[in-house]
């Protein structure tokens, strides 16, 4: 798999032949020797094969996404073949029809997207404040709750399944609307399991805005909380954005936890631990599966590609401030 | 000029008073403020994450020394505090230590995997047309962003043993990719190599975007060799984020859950492809044993925690300020 993809890499590295053409490349364009114009002929040949490994190294990436689309709109007897195509020639939805239909993942659909907007929506606005709190102050335990915000998110979350079942299951008893088996207690741990993060990487972007705005807005007479919110908040909104992006992927991901809590009403189920149902050892409905995958993949992806451009720089400003 | 602001800094201020007071007013007086309202901004926050991470954790901690089973769970028997016994109990058995080993090569294993084909593409990146270069970072965008679970029916689909394409393609109809152990976690470490070395490629990508062009200009006049330049020049210069990539993929490879989960079934014929993870979950939900199951997970929160630590000395040598 990695083979086509470093050998171009590697191959000036290493060869000596090359090694000396490929100095010039580094740098200006224009040949000042007869020499120099054997090396931009190599030069060229190495970059078009370079091209070639990205574009081949894209395809392996991209090929399994490509799968998945094309088997779900594959109609059954290609699916079902055992010489299987890498195209198609009659695409169907009935694969989407019958996932959507008959095995519910309509209602596991939308399930899903309730709990990930509420966790999105509360995630930005309590880790817009703290993020705030830890850049803009300086106060007696900051850099040890930075450090704890740090630590959160090694814990492994699976483990702590096995107390938040309980503790779930004890809260049931108090609030039937975050006990087991229901999407409040999804939404609450996945809030606190997206919030460490959200607060480490809004941090980035808060920290990036220069004092001097607040300052000129408060000698203007603007109160703490305009300030915050006229502009503060405006300007850290493609941050925000980039933010969301991981709480909602905490969130729409999440499979331990839907697969723990959701135990007594199907209906609450959310995509991954339908996904799992659906998913049988031997005599798996692989159109079906292919098709919810579709199904969930997508709206990841429609945000991903929105807010591209901020993730990187966001990643980087979280990375190396 | 050194000399001037350095030593004698103090007698300098002492000699004339006027040069504080010309710099100094305003920025002081808005950072001590006598209401906490960094507190009130935290507060959220707080109310959030210390009954569902901070109290959970605690409780954790708190079940490994209980004696804590089906019984107890569902209230009929109160739990018996015992010690380190359910420690004495894991580290007793082969099986634990079989698990851990083969967690720590599979995490490795990925670890390396993402970091190899990470790196090189990220250098690949560089060296490549618009085109090609927007077409692979949108492909790896897509790897990124497709859910664990998704990667993992996908690719169990492509290595199906009877209708998967790759075994179509090969010529080995009707081979189990999942039977053996090693293939099997093989297979699973692909998937999170898949995921996972997007984020590695994109950030190392930004890092050697970051590189003064001057720098290696600088180098080339003095005629280095490309070899060298990345050597002496680039590798120290992305040392920082580099370290931060490889203990960021070090801390989530050890986790991986749902992949191992789904692709082996819950851990493998027979337990053969466990991680600490998968085993820990398996112990208390699958055979009601919450109390060692909840030791293993401080197991692994302890190793985790160690890894951690390095993790914040590297942040902290790499200038970031916490």
């Amino acid at each position: 798999m990695t083979s086509p993809v470093t050998s171009p890499v590697t191959s000036p590295v290493t060869s000596p032949a090359t090694k000396t053409a490929a100095r010039p490349a580094a740098g200006t364009r224009k040949p000042r020797t007869g020499r120099g114009r054997r090396l931009t002929g190599d030069r060229r040949i190495g970059r078009h094969l370079a091209n070639t490994a990205a574009i081949i190294a894209a395809i392996v990436a991209a090929f399994p996404l490509y799968w998945m689309v094309l088997s779900a709109l594959k109609p059954d007897d290609e699916i079902n073949s055992a010489h299987p195509r890498p195209w198609t020639w009659a695409p169907t939805l009935d694969n989407f029809r019958n996932a959507l239909g008959v095995s519910g993942f309509g209602r596991y659909f939308l399930n899903s997207l309730l709990v990930a907007t509420v966790v999105v929506v509360l995630s930005a606005a309590i880790a817009f404040l703290a993020a705030v709190a830890l850049t803009r102050f300086d106060f007696k335990f900051r850099t040890t709750i930075l450090v704890m915000f740090l630590v959160a998110q090694m814990v492994p979350v699976e483990a702590l399944t096995i107390p938040l079942f309980f503790l779930v299951r004890d809260m049931g008893d108090a609030v039937p609307q975050v006990g087991l088996s229901t999407l409040g207690s999804l939404m609450l741990v996945h809030l606190a399991f997206s919030l460490p993060f959200a607060i480490w990487m809004l941090r980035g972007f808060v920290a990036a805005v220069p004092d001097s705005l607040e300052e000129a807005a408060r000698l203007d007479g603007a109160n703490r909380f305009t300030i915050l919110w006229r502009i503060l908040f405006p300007l850290i909104a493609p941050g925000l954005a980039a933010t969301s992006v991981f709480s909602f992927i905490t969130a729409w991901n999440d499979f331990v936890f839907a697969k723990t809590f959701i135990i007594g009403n199907d209906d609450n189920r959310t995509l991954p631990s339908a996904l799992l149902v659906f998913f049988k050892p031997d005599e798996n409905d692989w159109g079906g599966i292919m098709a919810a995958s579709t199904l969930m993949t997508v709206p990841v992806l429609i945000f991903f590609v929105l807010v591209q451009r901020h993730m990187v720089s966001g990643l980087g400003g979280a990375v190396k401030d | 000029m050194p000399a001037t602001t350095t030593s004698p800094a103090r007698a300098d201020r002492d000699d004339n008073p006027g040069r504080p007071r010309a710099g100094a007013p305003a920025a002081p007086a808005r950072r001590r403020r006598r209401i906490p309202v960094p507190l009130v901004l935290l507060l959220p926050a707080a109310v959030v994450l210390i009954p569902l991470f901070g109290y959970p954790l605690y409780q954790l901690g708190l079940l490994s020394f209980l004696d804590f089973g089906q019984e107890q769970a569902s209230g009929g028997v109160p739990a018996r505090f015992v010690g380190l016994d359910n420690y004495r109990t894991l580290f007793g058995d082969r099986q634990f230590w079989d698990v851990l080993t083969q967690t720590v090569v599979f995490a490795g294993a990925c670890v390396v995997g993402t970091l190899a084909v990470g790196a090189a593409l990220a250098v690949l990146l560089t060296r490549v047309g618009k085109w090609p270069r927007l077409i692979l970072m949108f492909a790896a965008l897509g790897a990124w962003a497709a859910p664990a679970m998704t990667g993992a029916t996908v690719w169990m689909f492509l290595f199906d043993t009877n209708l998967g394409l790759v075994n179509d393609v090969l010529g080995m109809d009707g081979h189990n990719w999942m039977y053996d152990k090693w293939p099997a976690f093989a297979l699973v470490g692909a998937v999170v190599v898949w995921h996972s070395f997007p984020f590695v490629m994109i950030t190392l990508y930004a890092g050697i975007q970051a590189i003064p062009g001057s720098v290696l200009e600088a180098a080339r006049l003095d005629g280095a060799s490309t070899w060298t330049t990345f050597r002496r020049v680039m590798l120290p210069m992305l040392r920082p984020i580099l370290t931060i990539v490889v203990i960021q993929s070090v801390i989530w490879d050890f986790k991986v859950f749902t992949q191992v989960y789904v692709m082996t079934n819950g851990g493998g014929i027979a337990g053969q492809n466990l991680t600490l993870n998968v085993y820990a979950y398996q112990k208390a939900f699958a055979a009601d044993d919450y109390s060692l199951g909840s030791a293993i997970g401080v197991v692994m929160t302890l190793i985790l925690l160690a890894v951690t630590a390095v993790y914040i000395r590297a942040l902290r040598r790499s200038g970031e300020a916490l």
